[in-house]
């Protein structure tokens, strides 16, 4: 203990140890995941999100959807009774910001794709309780009233392509052509339509 | 004499409360809206979705942060005998932290977000908050590297950790790529940024809402109780275990993810460990009351300090218990989570920060002691109880949710839809809206005592001397 005192009487050498022993974990855990095939590559037939999807998950993210609904089924046999195949590394490698989320207010929309019709998405979207009476989900009915972003969603492309999304340059050049005259709610729900979709759905 | 820089503590202070008022009022309405969602009204700023980030964010960074900033100046010119490295600077850190919460109220609500939970600010706030915390750094060691005692109180190694520690998790886990002015994309995709935000996370928990406050407990216990700590020695080996440990734990957070398994058994690990130096600080923190109590009959500020203290053992047992796989099977995206992060957001981070702000007021404004002590008193009831209430109907809830999710038939099939169990919670949906509600009018009675003690009114119970007065 005596010993101590060295550091209780120098902050320099305080600070410099705090920052050392904090750093440990952060190389140790997070840095080997970089090179870790299973958690980089994606999975067989992985694609990127089209324009469509691609402005959807913008919208995803902006209305805080992760608040509520995970993006990432268990392996247990009750989630992937009721949600299909558990999720696995290689479907997420498309996902800036990961959407795995931490609360189940509503279900788990990992697997979400092709589940419902567009039309029922629309409707939920709009009033949740028009189809689901007990449920606790906000609406979100000026989703059909808003355009997509279609600069923003031009741009999004450009910077996910220099992060290594493997965009083509003709997709870039005809995405906004794909998003004229459409909706923050056909964009949302042409990316809830495309979740988990790489994968086959059942576990069997 | 030294000339103290009591001026920025104060204003800091006064923004603790401030912000706290608003942010537990969010959070009363967020809960009120996952009772009834005919309360998002359809209209977008005011939907769940979009304001429960705000809550958060309020809570922690603007009521918790002012609090933590306010203290660390104030305990590190006490302990450091030194006036403040630079009073503009200082006055800088103040003023530009209350621009990056203002930025945040009025970008959270209106859909500019990075989702990544707790760190949610876009990237030109990020950048700005980088900026004040480096500032900051510069204030407080500054102040610690020309103090005139040998020694560096133990309280100020907290805050050292907490400001160093911070400022490299919001650095790496904020690396992104700008798209236009509010949208960026990470650098990190997937299974990594999923750890790096949950690295962060984590610790936003372990180096903000923990080791930080630890300082302030360090300061404001041995002041309020007029004894010193319990144990140098463990003051030590807790700092150090608690330091060390903190950073691995971060992985217990996606248990059962397709985050690979050994990254997941290694944050389980390191998270029981954990206990150990958790339960060091809460046991220095106590038991500094050796000797001294009686004076949880007396005082309430003090009593406010040992029930925090004591939520603090709680929640640091339960955080290791639910990062046991078996256990995250059942509590994981349930509320039972929501329960475990109130019972050390409410018990532990905000009682700590409402007693030391009680300690506080009356020595930054030169009174004898707060306003009233009895209003503290029944703060510290209403507080207790809404606490109770809280955490209680979310253990309830959020293990039923566990239960019902994974129930199964005699044939294999799923018993239960999802919605069902949403219908189950409502019950204590409202149970829990009224023990937040009950904490909600905690906070507005401290503003009320705080306003009275500034304005330099006098109670018939001040008049009497209260315990907190007899040791100003």
């Amino acid at each position: 203990m005596s010993k101590h005192e060295k550091i209780e009487k120098n902050i320099g050498l305080m600070g410099v140890l705090i920052a050392v022993v904090i750093s440990f974990a952060g190389i140790i855990e997070i840095a080997p995941l970089m090179s870790q095939a299973s958690v980089v590559e994606p999975v067989p037939g992985l694609k990127p999100r089209n324009p469509l999807q691609l402005a959807g998950q913008n919208i995803y993210v902006s209305e805080g959807c992760y608040n509520c609904h995970s993006q990432q089924v268990r392996p247990f046999v009750d989630e992937t009774l009721r949600y299909g195949h558990y999720s696995v590394a290689g479907e997420s490698v498309y996902d800036r910001p990961f959407q795995w989320g931490s609360k189940r207010t509503g279900p788990d929309l990992a697997r979400v794709g092709g589940r419902y019709s567009n039309e029922w998405h629309e409707i939920h979207l709009m009033d949740p309780r028009s189809v689901v009476p007990t449920s606790n989900m906000p609406g979100y009915p000026w989703l059909a009233e808003t355009p997509v972003d279609v600069e923003q969603t031009v741009a999004s492309m450009k910077t996910l392509k220099m992060l290594g999304h493997p965009y083509s340059d003709k997709e870039i050049a005809d995405a906004a052509a794909s998003l004229t005259d459409k909706t923050q709610l056909d964009a949302l729900v042409a990316y809830l339509q495309n979740l988990g979709t790489a994968m086959p759905r059942s576990y069997q | 004499m030294i000339d103290f820089n009591d001026k920025i503590v104060k204003q800091f202070t006064i923004a603790t409360i401030f912000w706290g008022i608003v942010g537990m009022l969010v959070g009363v309405l967020i809960a009120a809206q996952l009772t009834w969602p005919a309360l998002n009204f359809d209209i977008p700023w005011l939907t769940y979705s979009r304001l429960r980030p705000l809550h958060t964010n309020a809570v922690i960074f603007a009521f918790g942060g002012n609090a933590l900033l306010g203290t660390s100046f104030y305990v590190a010119q006490r302990t450091c005998q030194v006036k403040l490295f630079s009073n503009s600077l200082a006055s800088m850190v103040f003023w530009g932290y209350q621009l990056v919460i203002v930025g945040a109220a009025l970008t959270l609500p209106f859909g500019f977000t990075q989702s990544k939970e707790y760190a949610e600010l876009i990237w030109p706030l990020d950048v700005l908050l980088t900026v004040v915390w480096v500032l900051y750094a510069i204030v407080y060691f500054g102040t610690i590297a020309t103090r005139t005692v040998k020694h560096i109180y133990v309280a100020n190694w907290f805050y050292a950790a907490f400001i160093i520690t911070i400022a490299v998790l919001h650095i790496v886990n904020n690396l992104a790529v700008p798209v236009n002015w509010h949208l960026s994309y990470p650098v990190f995709s997937g299974a990594v940024d999923a750890l790096t935000q949950w690295w962060y996370g984590h610790n936003a928990v372990g180096f903000f809402l923990t080791a930080g406050f630890l300082g302030m407990m360090y300061y404001f216990v041995p002041k309020q109780a007029g004894r010193p700590v319990y144990s140098y020695r463990l003051s030590i080996v807790h700092f150090w275990a608690l330091v060390s440990t903190y950073m691995w734990a971060g992985p217990h957070h996606l248990q059962y993810t397709s985050l690979p398994d050994w990254a997941q058994s290694l944050g389980m690990v390191f998270s029981l460990i954990l206990l150990a130096p958790s339960w060091g600080g809460m046991i220095n923190g106590m038991m500094t009351l050796s000797g001294a109590w009686d004076k949880l009959r007396s005082d309430p500020i003090i009593k406010m300090m040992i029930v925090a203290l004591s939520f603090y053992g709680m929640s640091t047992f339960e955080g290791p218990m639910m990062s046991i796989k078996t256990v995250n099977a059942l509590s994981h995206y349930t509320d039972w989570t929501i329960g475990h992060v109130h019972s050390g957001a409410l018990g532990w981070v905000a009682l700590m920060t409402m007693a030391s702000m009680y300690s506080l007021v009356p020595r930054l404004w030169g009174r004898d002691g707060m306003y009233s002590t009895n209003l503290i008193n029944v703060h510290f009831w209403i507080a207790t109880l809404g606490i109770v209430l809280y955490i209680a109907s979310m253990w309830i809830a959020g293990v039923m949710q566990g239960l019902m999710w994974r129930e199964v038939d005699a044939n294999g099939a799923l018993v239960y839809s999802h919605v069902e169990s949403i219908e189950a919670t409502y019950p204590y949906y409202v149970i829990r809206l009224i023990g937040g509600l009950l904490f909600f009018v905690g906070i507005l009675i401290q503003a009320y005592n705080t306003w009275k003690t500034i304005k330099g009114d006098k109670s018939e119970s001040a008049v009497a001397g209260s315990a907190a007065g007899a040791n100003a």
